[in-house]
């Protein structure tokens, strides 16, 4: 039977209207008398025979049902996402600028604490390579350690936007703040919240979430892109696992209290041995050696030394031999923090150096008036809006429960990107000025770097959005 | 001290960060799409309220309200003094243009509905600096007033305040109930947390129009124009004192 293809679109609004279930008959009543009534009648009636119209609008009906299934389908997602979302929507669907009153609220809040808090503080603990105590006192005052966190077990239970938002608005002031909170709140809380039993989620979260600092040990020598190589043992010992083996660049490790180390228990299975542990300090951890950085130089980052260190078998996060799927699926979340971080940050260099723009005046003109200077920064504010839509929406398909791995990465990898364009030109632009420690443009470019190294290098990234891409289009 | 229950006023005023524009109507200045808060007197008044329950108690001071009086969006002005720790709002929902009196007229029914024994204002609302909300709130009830608190205190149904005036520090005191209006110097707001934010959502609302209370909005006075203060002319540099004496003389006609 050939059938050439009509004219014929069934409007979304006609299928909307359309009562399912719809009876074929009734169906050719509505959808079909208008098709004959057509003034090419002969161009758009393919059938030779009575058979063929029966043959021809069957499978018209069966397309019909098919699209106006899928129409009932879609309203009715639309309709539960719209229940779920807290958020008071002004139209259907929202733009990327669009938070909730919380949302809203937390950023405000965020961002003073952040300018009267760590403000002051910023340059100090540059020098010092220290994170000032009373900051990160201030951090957990303003319960942004357990944002997340359920209420019962002292947390705010917010979203994870509001995470992001934190993240982003710390980043603005001091990358080295922003980071400590992000790892603790995107990796550290979720693992737990996400993994761990009941028992050691009662236990763990409202510590984490009323002042002791969480880090997540991961990294080795000989184990970082390449992360599933790692060494550390996990031997078992009645009611114990042993832990004996060294970490490296293990963020907030200098103030944390409560580690997730990954460790092997059988080095033979490869990544079907990685278990997930929750350490105490008082366990015997000990800080083998404290880095000294380029950037984020307020945020600790040490190596850490396990030397048959006990813990009690029910501190295995989630199960024995699963360590390397939490690692993973925290590490895809996580990147989205560290992209709100780097966002922050080229947002923070921005807006220190613009107003310079517009009081600096050379051969008489503002140096923001030449053209030369105007198509710059017009340049990276694009940059700047494009890293924030990327992340904002990476953060929005995590929370409506959507695929995310690849737009996380591409979060990640940009907005570290613009992190180092933004930064590098925001001390180009007060020249030499900006290249004295007095102002805070040249810690921001110190700072930047960072965002092309952890939670997955850049290559890391590439890599991970390809193999997305490959799985894709392979047939 | 028995029961003292407070009543709180915010305000939402562009944010005090902004810089502030003439709108092109020259009939005021530019509000839409401009940051707003909490006019940073009303969360000192804040602030003091819940010191007041910190220092004596629960059940000394049973009940802190948030009164806001403006269109829909003083709600989050409101839901920030919730978020700070007052245990509920009420928004006199209007759209019209507010002046003190009409304000203090809608306070005053509030007050008289609510029965606080304390009410705590800033002393000035940062946009239209008109500092008379508290002194007429005071005048309509016949309650006392102190005004520019710089340290509040209460004790067994006495109130004592130390008042910033012109000439130092001037202590008053008086019997409650009764208004109080605060000063840049008596306390630093704290920052509403982040559980705390998430908790006001469950807090008591409650709206109310003007109607609801029995006031009639009306305009007393009326603004003819809005403009900028002139701009700074920039500097010159002459190049003797011979220049200098000419100039002032001749140009500025100061000497």
């Amino acid at each position: 039977m050939e059938f050439k293809e009509p004219e014929m679109q069934i409007s979304a609004q006609a299928m909307a209207e359309a009562q399912l279930p719809l009876r074929y008959r009734d169906y050719c009543a509505h959808m079909l008398v208008p098709l004959n009534k057509c003034r090419h009648r002969t161009m758009y009636m393919p059938w030779k025979c009575e058979e063929e119209r029966h043959a021809y609008e069957k499978c018209q009906y069966d397309d019909f049902m098919r699209r106006a299934k899928m129409l009932a389908q879609i309203n009715e997602d639309k309709a539960r996402q719209k229940q779920h979302s807290s958020a008071q929507r002004r139209g259907d669907i929202p733009s990327l600028h669009t938070l909730s009153d919380d949302e809203a609220m937390m950023r405000d809040v965020v961002a003073r604490f952040a300018r009267d808090v760590v403000q002051p503080k910023v340059s100090e603990m540059d020098e010092n390579e220290t994170m000032d105590p009373a900051v990160v006192r201030g951090l957990f005052e303003a319960g942004l350690m357990g944002i997340e966190t359920p209420a019962e077990l002292g947390g705010a239970e917010a979203s994870f936007t509001s995470a992001i938002l934190a993240v982003e608005e710390l980043a603005k002031v001091d990358p080295s703040v922003s980071v400590m909170c992000d790892v603790h709140n995107t990796l550290v809380n979720t693992v737990f919240r996400t993994y761990a039993s009941d028992a050691l989620q009662k236990k763990y979260l409202p510590q984490l979430a009323e002042g002791k600092v969480g880090c997540f040990c991961l990294t080795e020598a000989a184990a970082g892109s390449d992360a599933f190589a790692l060494q550390t043992r996990a031997t078992r010992d009645g009611d114990h696992y042993v832990l004996s083996g060294s970490k490296m660049w293990i963020t907030n490790s200098g103030e944390a209290d409560i580690f997730l180390v990954f460790a092997t228990v059988d080095p033979a299975k490869g990544y079907k041995g990685i278990t997930c542990f929750a350490v105490e300090r008082d366990m015997g951890v000990a800080i083998a050696k404290k880095e000294k950085k380029l950037g984020i130089r307020a945020s600790s980052t040490c190596q850490l030394a396990f030397d048959d260190v006990r813990v009690p078998a029910e501190n295995v996060v989630g199960e024995v031999g699963r360590g390397y799927k939490i690692a993973i699926e925290i590490l895809n979340e996580g990147r989205i923090g560290i992209a709100a971080q780097m966002l922050g940050l080229a947002q923070g260099a921005f807006d220190n150096v613009l107003p310079y723009l517009f009081q600096r005046k050379q051969f008489g003109t503002l140096i923001g008036d030449f053209q030369g200077m105007q198509h710059q920064y017009a340049q990276i504010a694009v940059e700047i809006e494009a890293a924030r839509l990327l992340t904002y929406n990476a953060a929005r398909l995590k929370e409506e429960g959507k695929p995310f791995v690849k737009e996380a990465a591409m979060a990640k990898l940009y907005a570290s990107q613009v992190a180092e364009r933004a930064s590098s030109r925001a001390v180009e632009w007060m020249g030499g000025l900006g290249f004295t420690r007095d102002l805070p443009l040249e810690k921001f470019y110190r700072d930047c770097k960072i965002g092309a190294i952890y939670e997955g290098t850049s290559n890391i990234q590439l890599q991970t959005i390809a193999k997305i891409l490959s799985r894709e289009y392979q047939e | 001290m028995t029961g003292l229950r407070i009543l709180v006023g915010v305000k939402r005023v562009i944010d005090s960060a902004v810089k502030v524009r003439v709108n092109s109507a020259q009939t005021g200045v530019e509000t839409a799409n401009v940051k707003h808060s909490m006019n940073p007197f009303d969360e000192i008044a804040v602030e003091e309220a819940l010191r007041l329950r910190e220092k004596h108690g629960q059940e000394a001071v049973p009940e802190i309200v948030a009164l806001s009086c403006g269109p829909a969006k003083a709600q989050e002005t409101l839901r920030t003094a919730l978020a700070m720790g007052a245990d509920r709002a009420i928004h006199v929902k209007t759209d019209d243009a507010l002046e003190p009196l009409s304000v203090a007229k809608l306070f005053s029914k509030v007050v008289a509905n609510e029965k606080p024994n304390l009410v705590i204002l800033g002393k000035q609302a940062i946009d239209d600096d008109a500092n008379q909300t508290g002194q007429m709130l005071a005048g309509l009830l016949g309650w006392p007033q102190a005004t520019f608190a710089s340290k509040v205190e209460v004790n067994d149904g006495k109130l004592q305040v130390v008042r910033e005036v012109d000439g130092g520090l001037e202590t008053v005191s008086a019997a409650l109930p009764a208004v109080v209006t605060t000063d840049l110097r008596l306390n630093e707001p704290r920052y509403a947390s982040l559980p705390n934010i998430m908790k006001a959502k469950k807090k008591p609302f409650q709206t109310v129009t003007p109607a609801d209370l029995g006031v009639e909005i009306r305009a007393r006075l009326q603004t003819i124009e809005v403009v900028e203060p002139p701009k700074r002319q920039g500097g010159r540099l002459v190049a003797s004192v011979d220049e200098l004496l000419d100039k002032l003389r001749n140009e500025a006609k100061v000497l």
